[in-house]
């Protein structure tokens, strides 16, 4: 890696970079990198989405229509592996690629080719999880958070193809998050200090700090469920001394922190997005710090909150059950913050606010219906129910995936260096804010009468809701087309953007050129 | 972070001790994963979490039987996945003080036709009761051999620690038998060629 940072010798730059595939093959250029990262994750949102359409097809009525149980598992298992380290994962690290470099004034990132390795071995890693969709037996069928025995005893043959396809999404991982961390160290612009980056730096930064502090606990998780199935260890099984509950402990050891790393980026991309539109300053920027490296910490601390349900001594529930409520203090300070920004702003409502908006209060519906579920005793009755469903979409439809959508409408004019159609954008925000609520609110009151999670078959009493439900799912999947369509209009033409397209917009990346050139900040900016 | 006075971009900045460092936090997160097999094992038999029991022999009560008060002991039998044999106890609870000794059998049978080695997991619910449950004497300690169609009683001696926290009145004793015939013990193979039949 030393040597990959001591050749980039800043005199020696390609200026006729390679056309056709190997430009991209090839590229070590940060903002190359980012918009591969954000197709990839875009054509992955479209795949894993497409399989909760299937889901969603599956349970518009009472029993078994469509697709038979087992493939029912199946879809609701990749839906979430896709959706978890193939689309929103790959979004943020795509952000984090055009951005960082152009948010803290460097000309590239720390380590460029570790960058384009990183990237490229994300599409080896979901095609082999795709893959084993066909194998037979059926591909991953024991839901994303892959409890064992489900894993071990009784998963189908393709459970390899599955722990090395998440091994490369853990390496593709930990190297994004190490080239961001060392960027963010050794390449910010001369009068950058810490505490004058942007937040989505920031949130980034700890974000990344999250990210090769657990995806290893992942990596030895799934190997230990691969020596479990294949290579004869017990670290799960009863029956050779092992225990199917420590299972659980590491998987959400490493799941806990997974879902901040999961809604970090968004807070930073929220807090650059609502001072723009309101034309004030982000109030509070110095606690929004302090509050995600809160936040980050608390993460490590609460992972039992999944686990109410195994027999856990009543202490223990206790502790993880008040460390978990403490979180809402720092996300509390969050939301205050961006409102406070807002009280007396001169406020416009272009789309990026528009899904920012959305995202502050739609992700606090979902931040507390998680406060709900961290109450010990009522959690006995919403575990493994929808209700739970409905709250982690509720954190990452409408939390993270809005904040990506309003983060890709923000930069757009940055990165095409034109304006996209506002009114279709608008459309795209209408249609995508009113049936995301008719898809997963339902949900909650689903949850609450009892329907449990996983299942592709119901009780009647659940008909009517699930239908309105599926309905909701249906427009919010086509809804999608209406980005698409708007980001593919916007890349071909459009009206010219300006350097700084948003009269309230602040940060480095506004003062190079729409679209911004493919260098950038070979001469350092300096930072007042 | 260690200054906040960041190196201009025109400086060869110094990424390969960060990276290095970084490398160092991964290889050791990694092990960390691990290390938590060993750690929860020890946690759980600190604290009777999760339901361990002390799976070793207990050394013969010495203390005074509580006779003030009466816990109920209650047994659950259950086969593993698959698991052919027949397995219950012979009575679902028994009523003890604290200090006392009391001996329950078990029964099991092997309807196959295939000579078959056993062995029983326990659990205990709630779990901190786990480390009052003191065993003399249990067929858990040991894999079970079992010849094809046979059937044989097997003990459990025990007691409850008079320690045990005055909040719990009811426990449960959950036993859990695995075939182990592929992984059987050659000591315990060996019992077949002994007793072609059991009993």
């Amino acid at each position: 890696m030393s040597t990959v940072a001591g050749e980039m010798d800043h005199t020696d730059h390609h200026h006729h970079a390679p056309s056709g595939i190997t430009r991209w093959l090839f590229t070590t250029n940060h903002k190359d990198i980012g918009s591969m990262y954000l197709w990839f994750s875009f054509i992955m949102f479209l795949v894993g989405g497409s399989m909760a359409m299937v889901i969603r097809a599956e349970l518009f009525q009472p029993g078994l229509q469509l697709v038979d149980p087992h493939f029912f598992n199946q879809m609701t298992t990749v839906h979430g592996l896709i959706m978890v380290f193939g689309a929103v994962m790959p979004a943020f690290t795509g952000l984090a690629n055009w951005m960082v470099p152009l948010m803290i004034g460097a000309p590239d990132m720390a380590l460029p080719r570790m960058n384009n390795w990183s990237f490229w071995i994300l599409p080896f890693a979901f095609a082999i999880l795709l893959a084993s969709l066909f194998m037979e037996g059926g591909g991953p069928a024991f839901g994303w958070t892959f409890y064992a025995p489900l894993s071990t005893t009784y998963s189908s043959d393709s459970t390899a193809l599955f722990v090395f396809s998440v091994h490369i999404m853990g390496i593709s991982s930990i190297m994004g998050a190490i080239n961001v961390i060392v960027t963010i160290m050794n390449m910010r612009a001369p009068g950058m200090t810490y505490m004058k980056m942007p937040l989505f730096v920031w949130t980034w930064f700890i974000t990344a700090f999250l990210l090769i502090a657990v995806m290893p606990v992942l990596a030895g998780a799934v190997t230990m469920v691969l020596t479990d199935k294949y290579f004869g260890t017990s670290f799960f099984d009863a029956a050779g001394g092992g225990d199917p509950v420590l299972f659980q402990h590491i998987f959400w050891f490493f799941g806990h922190p997974e879902v901040y790393i999961m809604i970090l980026p968004s807070f930073g991309i929220i807090s650059a997005i609502i001072p723009a539109f309101s034309r004030k300053r982000l109030f509070g920027y110095s606690s929004m710090v302090y509050a995600t490296a809160a936040i980050a910490g608390l993460s490590f601390i609460v992972w039992a909150h999944h686990m109410f349900t195994t027999g856990m001594p009543v202490a223990a529930e206790i502790f993880f059950m008040y460390a978990t409520m403490l979180i809402s203090v720092p996300t509390g300070v969050k939301v205050f913050n961006w409102v406070a920004t807002m009280w007396r702003g001169s406020i416009t409502f272009e789309t990026p606010m528009l899904f920012a908006l959305a995202f502050v209060i739609l992700f606090t519906i979902g931040g507390f219906s998680g406060l709900m579920l961290a109450i010990t005793p009522v959690d006995f009755q919403y575990h493994d129910t929808y209700f739970v469903v409905a709250h982690f979409h509720y954190v990452l439809v409408s939390g993270a995936i809005f904040s990506i959508m309003a983060a890709a409408y923000y930069w757009l004019p940055k990165w095409t260096g034109h304006m996209y159609d506002e009114t279709l954008a608008k459309w795209h925000f209408w249609c995508s804010l009113i049936s995301v609520n008719l898809l997963f609110f339902p949900m909650h009151f689903a949850g609450l009468a009892g329907m449990p999670r996983r299942i592709p078959d119901y009780s009647l009493q659940f008909a009517d809701i699930n239908q309105i439900v599926s309905i909701g799912g249906f427009a919010f999947g086509l809804s999608q087309l209406i980005f698409l369509w708007v980001v593919i209009k916007c890349a071909r033409g459009g009206e010219k953007a300006p350097a700084k397209p948003w009269e309230g917009a602040e940060g480095l990346e506004w003062t190079v050129p729409s679209p911004a050139p493919y260098h950038t900040f070979e001469t350092p900016p300096e930072v007042k | 972070m260690a200054t906040n006075d960041p190196t201009p971009n025109n400086a060869r900045p110094d990424n390969a001790r960060v990276v290095k460092r970084l490398l160092f936090v991964v290889v050791g997160m990694f092990g960390f994963g691990f290390a938590l097999v060993p750690l929860y094992e020890v946690f759980c038999d600190i604290t009777g979490f999760n339901g361990r029991t002390k799976n070793e022999q207990a050394a013969v009560n010495t203390r005074q039987i509580d006779t003030s008060r009466t816990i109920n002991v209650q047994f659950i039998t259950r086969v593993n996945k698959g698991m052919p044999w027949g397995f219950s106890p012979e009575v679902n609870s028994v009523r003890v003080h604290p200090g006392e000794t009391k001996v329950v059998n078990f029964l099991a049978s092997n309807p196959t036709g295939q000579n078959m080695v056993a062995q029983a997991i326990p659990s205990v619910a709630p779990g901190e009761a786990g480390l009052y449950l003191n065993k003399t004497e249990c067929f858990c300690f040991n894999q079970q051999p079992l010849a094809a169609g046979a059937d044989t009683k097997m003990p459990m001696q025990f007691y409850l620690d008079p320690d045990i926290p005055e909040h719990i009145h009811t426990l449960t004793l959950s036993y859990t038998m695995y075939d182990m015939t592929a992984n059987a013990q050659p000591d315990v193979l060996a019992t077949f060629e002994a007793t072609p039949s059991a009993d």
